[in-house]
């Protein structure tokens, strides 16, 4: 199982029947793969729709798009709005959960996502909002890049928002932050605890309670 | 409200405006206008936007013909050009977020002053802003924003102007309707009143200044 796989099947436990989630670029989109057989979760694009599925071939819109410009399908109950009520669902605490990619977490679960100054400005985008209001945070995103540590004691870069994510989940471990404490919830099958840390820059605090990530549990 | 046509209606625009132009990464863009704009060779627009596309794409050819001084967005991350020349000084670029920016587009347009976020509290969002607390939680002062002109791009528009917009095509039009000086509206279809029924109007025909001929 790649690095991906193993991230968006573990998030996609985290759902539950009836939520309004939002998925980020990248690696969260791949999230909506996993949604448990018989499980109804409405996604939401925030440039206007919630009920976002994949289109049948050949059944592509010009005027039906993702967030990124990708084409999509509205499933049955679906809805759309303009961007004043979009944000409206995300500010408004009527958003159950997001997943976003991450330049970098810190020991206290701060998350920086948008910028690196002089290098790469694409702009924040809906992130501010999204981990300002949604009721849960979840960050999908590879341990390390290029071998660097991406779990850092501060952040550099400059920060998403003051609010803490809720859980960060990587193709080694499910860390969680108990008490504005990086704690290690879960380790990917066949990865120690001394691996995650090794890999980790910030000081990590091991879950009495620590195990293994039960991927099985997801039919892909 | 009245009908005109397309070299006429951007010839209404003149260097210098600040304009603000529906779409999300180009779906919702109104596109004829934008290439009559480029045609035209206007410069030094401010540009308020929920993105700037792709090159080749909606507002993405407009910075590529160098028509565009300022950028008010919230993303960039998909057009190198804004970036390149945002970081060689060519182009003032000022990102907000996009539930911020929006927000800010409703209050201009709805009469008020600003509005009250939470969103950017804590960050470099917060530079230079003022933060108020109600109800013991910090929130930060964002003013409102008008245009000039308005760009929007509609599904329907009736002979009145009544405007109905299609699936995510609708974004930042219906709100930047509400937010400029002069309204102009390409319609992919121009219909008679009545066929978009009271209930489906979702930008009221008085607002509306142009709507973009056919002919």
């Amino acid at each position: 199982m790649d690095a991906q796989t193993i991230i968006a099947k573990r998030i996609a436990q985290e759902l539950r029947d009836g939520m309004l989630v939002n998925l980020g670029i990248g690696i969260p989109t791949l999230v909506s793969k996993f949604v448990p057989q018989g499980m109804h979760v409405y996604f939401q694009s925030e440039n206007g729709l919630l009920g976002t599925g994949a289109p049948a071939d050949g059944m592509h819109h010009p005027l039906l798009t993702d967030a990124g410009g990708k084409p999509v399908s509205a499933l049955p109950g679906a809805c759309t709005f303009d961007s004043a009520t979009s944000f409206g669902l995300i500010r408004g605490g009527h958003l159950d959960m997001t997943v976003l990619g991450a330049l970098q977490v810190d020991a206290t679960g701060l998350l920086a996502n948008w910028m690196i100054p002089g290098k790469m400005v694409p702009g924040m985008g809906g992130a501010m909002d999204l981990v300002s209001g949604a009721k849960r945070v979840i960050v999908a995103m590879q341990h390390t890049a290029k071998g660097q540590p991406k779990i850092v004691k501060r952040c550099s870069l400059p920060l998403t928002s003051v609010r803490p994510v809720d859980l960060l989940v990587t193709e080694l471990a499910v860390i969680g932050f108990p008490g504005g404490r990086a704690t290690l919830l879960e380790t990917a099958p066949g990865v120690t605890v001394g691996q995650v840390r090794e890999a980790t820059e910030a000081e990590l605090a091991v879950s009495e309670r620590v195990c293994t990530m039960a991927l099985q549990r997801i039919a892909a | 409200m009245k009908t005109i046509l397309l070299k006429d209606v951007a010839a209404l625009i003149p260097d210098g405006a600040s304009v603000m132009i529906g779409g999300f990464m180009g779906v919702g863009t109104p596109e004829r206008l934008i290439d009559e704009l480029v045609r035209q060779g206007k410069k030094n627009l401010t540009v308020i936007a929920n993105d700037n596309a792709l090159p080749g794409i909606g507002i993405g050819k407009l910075i590529s013909a160098g028509a565009v001084k300022k950028t008010i967005a919230s993303h960039i991350g998909l057009n190198p050009e804004t970036q390149k020349k945002m970081l060689a000084g060519e182009l003032e670029v000022d990102l907000v977020p996009q539930g911020t920016l929006i927000e800010r587009i409703r209050a201009g347009g709805f009469g008020l002053g600003g509005v009250l976020t939470p969103t950017g509290v804590g960050t470099v969002v917060e530079t230079g802003k003022q933060r108020i607390e109600v109800g013991g939680k910090p929130y930060l002062l964002e003013t409102a924003l008008r245009a000039d002109f308005a760009l929007v791009d509609a599904f329907l528009a009736d002979y009145i102007g009544n405007l109905y917009y299609a699936l995510t095509a609708r974004n930042f039009n219906p709100v930047i309707a509400m937010a400029a000086d002069t309204v102009i509206v390409e319609a992919e279809n121009i219909v008679p009143v009545g066929v978009i029924s009271p209930d489906n109007v979702m930008t009221p025909a008085p607002v509306v200044d142009y709507i973009i001929s056919h002919a």
